[in-house]
């Protein structure tokens, strides 16, 4: 591990105020990727500024019915079992679980998770040459190698790296939003803005600045995620990262579908909604008929690599098989 | 410690009893018992290959045991209670928890199986929480309570997980077995302890190479119940 200096943030605009003026310092929440990929030299910052202290670990009702905030710092392990999320997003307390261990979950915090990089071999070992995003312009490792674990949806051939977290994909199919904040102000991010496809520049994961800090992520209230399920598929029972994963919500009217929310995981550089299958679903009967359509239209546009085709099916059953799950639900 | 440190004995040594190894590594798992315990590993018949489990274990403790800190680093100073008791030490800002515990303070029973989060054998409790001690920086601990392998006995009486690893046979080379019982202890404390099912997924973040998995779930039941 490189050598860095440590300061411990004791509120927000000190905690920004540093990474305002160094721009290779970087926060340390849970430190369950930071640490791990500064073992590996991958990530290699001058500076922690350790958010550990910050008084954002709260998990509260937002005002006039608006919602549920989430504080960065809130533990994995916390939101999960937090009765506001059991009850009313059931699908993003099941994601959370789906995740890492327990021991891991309680470091691992809402802010970090949103930010963990690619589990991509290529990008993980820098004694791999070739990898677009830790070296950009050297080529993607994973296109031509062992691409088991990698992206089908949105990939570029610059990079075909995916999203490892499974929170993330509850959080897109949840219309999340992210507050932040600088020493320049606050904004607030949609979900659907927050990660990026790979493009020509899959060195940069997010829109969010090197300096700007994760202070919440707000989820609208949807009256209907109270009827939502994650399925995550890996290659163990559990302690394992998602190969193709799906978050549902569904709102069933007399067995017709009103409105649906599909995200998927496992498939593509961020949590992808699957917007296409929700247009296909609305106004039809729920059942097996219109999931399979459904996700049919969404994975059209797949496309497999040497090792990942499996995927491509893999994907369309899993959706199916989440969106009876719901359906059948009381 | 060094590698150099530990002579590969011949085959006079004693048989490991499962139960010393327990008591003694787990335990009290001091330098000297690691010696020993390495010895004891090397001077059994079983054939140990290259790149097997045992093998690789050993060499990582005994690399561990030297693990060197570039001296340009910046040190801090960083307090906590550790198994009851007030603890002040400098620490190297990249230290983590793992290292302090082991490095620093001699509390090798904390042990260090992938040091990427991917196996727990570096449980240990914080604040009455399990963490993974591995991706942990120690400074961050600052004022914190920290619960190894080494402070869960009652002077000489066992704790009760301990008592039923024991017991059940909850392990056969032990050395993720502190891992293990910190895990257990607090996923006894955390509830999650309802069926074997239960067990088994709450506890999932504890490998075992050896697979002494049904006996792991089999002694963490009894505690619980015991607990109860
Ligand atoms: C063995 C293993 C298995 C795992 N399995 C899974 C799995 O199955 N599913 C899954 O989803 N995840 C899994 N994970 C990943 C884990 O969920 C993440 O490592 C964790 O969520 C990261 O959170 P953290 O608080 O530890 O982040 P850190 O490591 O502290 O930080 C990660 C990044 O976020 C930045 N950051 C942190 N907080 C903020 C903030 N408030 N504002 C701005 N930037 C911030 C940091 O600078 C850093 O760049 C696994 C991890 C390991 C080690
Ligand atoms: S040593 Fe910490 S999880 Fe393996
Ligand atoms: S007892 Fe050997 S690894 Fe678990």
């Amino acid at each position: 591990m490189n050598p860095f200096s440590y300061t411990r943030a004791t509120d927000p605009q000190q905690a920004t105020q540093a990474t305002a003026t160094n721009a290779s310092a970087k926060f340390l929440a849970g430190g369950t990727n930071l640490i791990d990929l500064m073992k590996m030299g991958v990530e290699r910052p001058t500076q922690l500024v350790d958010v550990n202290r910050l008084s954002l670990a709260q998990i509260e009702e937002l005002p006039n019915g608006c919602g549920v905030r989430i504080g960065a710092l809130a533990r994995n392990s916390d939101v999960a079992q937090h009765p506001l999320i059991v009850q009313r997003y059931p699908v993003l307390s099941q994601a959370l679980l789906a995740g890492a261990s327990p021991q891991l979950r309680n470091l691992a915090t809402t802010g970090g998770n949103l930010l963990q990089r690619t589990r991509c071999y290529y990008f993980y070992d820098p004694a791999f040459p070739q990898c677009n995003k830790r070296n950009p312009g050297s080529g993607c490792g994973a296109l031509n190698g062992f691409n088991r674990i990698h992206a089908i949806l949105g990939q570029s051939e610059q990079c075909i790296a995916t999203n490892p977290s499974d929170m993330n994909v509850a959080l897109a199919a949840l219309d999340a939003v992210v507050q932040v904040q600088s020493a320049k102000g606050t904004r607030s991010i949609p979900i659907a803005d927050f990660h990026r496809l790979p493009g020509d520049t899959p060195n940069v994961d997010t829109n969010l600045q090197a300096d700007e800090l994760i202070t919440a992520v707000d989820l609208p209230a949807i009256p209907f995620a109270t009827r939502s399920h994650y399925l995550k598929v890996r290659d163990r029972a559990s302690y394992a990262f998602a190969l193709v994963s799906v978050a549902v919500a569904l709102d069933v009217q007399n067995g017709r579908i009103n409105a649906a929310r599909v995200a998927l995981g496992g498939v593509a550089h961020k949590a992808w909604r699957a917007q296409k299958a929700e247009a296909a679903l609305v106004g039809k009967t729920a059942g097996e008929k219109a999931f399979r359509a459904a996700a049919e239209t969404e994975l059209a546009a797949a496309k497999g690599y040497k090792h990942n085709s499996f995927k491509i099916e893999l994907a369309k059953r899993a959706m199916v098989r989440a969106l009876s799950t719901v359906a059948q639900m009381t | 410690m060094n590698s150099s440190d530990d002579e590969v004995p011949g085959d006079e040594t004693p048989p490991l009893r499962s139960s010393d190894a327990f008591h003694e590594i787990l335990i009290f798992g001091s330098p000297e018992t690691r010696r020993r315990f390495l010895k004891q590993v090397a001077g059994t018949s079983v054939a140990i290959t290259v790149g097997s489990p045992l093998s690789l274990f050993a060499q990582r403790m005994s690399e561990t045991a030297g693990g060197s800190a570039p001296s340009s680093a910046a040190t801090l100073p960083l307090r906590l209670k550790i198994n009851g008791k007030d603890v002040a030490v400098e620490v190297d800002t990249r230290t983590t928890l793992l290292d302090l515990l082991r490095e620093q303070l001699h509390l090798t029973g904390s042990k260090k199986g992938c040091d990427h989060g991917q196996c727990g054998a570096c449980t240990v409790l914080v604040n009455g929480r399990r963490i993974n001690s591995c991706l942990s920086l120690a400074i961050v601990h600052d004022g914190e309570e920290v619960t190894t392998i080494e402070g869960l006995a009652n002077g000489e009486q066992l704790h009760p997980v301990q008592a039923a690893f024991v017991e059940h046979d909850g392990f056969q080379c032990g050395y993720c077995t502190p891992g293990q019982i910190c895990s257990a202890v607090a996923c006894i404390k955390e509830g999650h302890v309802k069926s074997d099912d239960e067990i088994r997924e709450w506890m999932s973040g504890n490998l075992c190479r050896c697979g002494a998995y049904p006996n792991i779930v089999d002694a963490i039941k009894e505690a619980a119940a015991k607990s109860a």
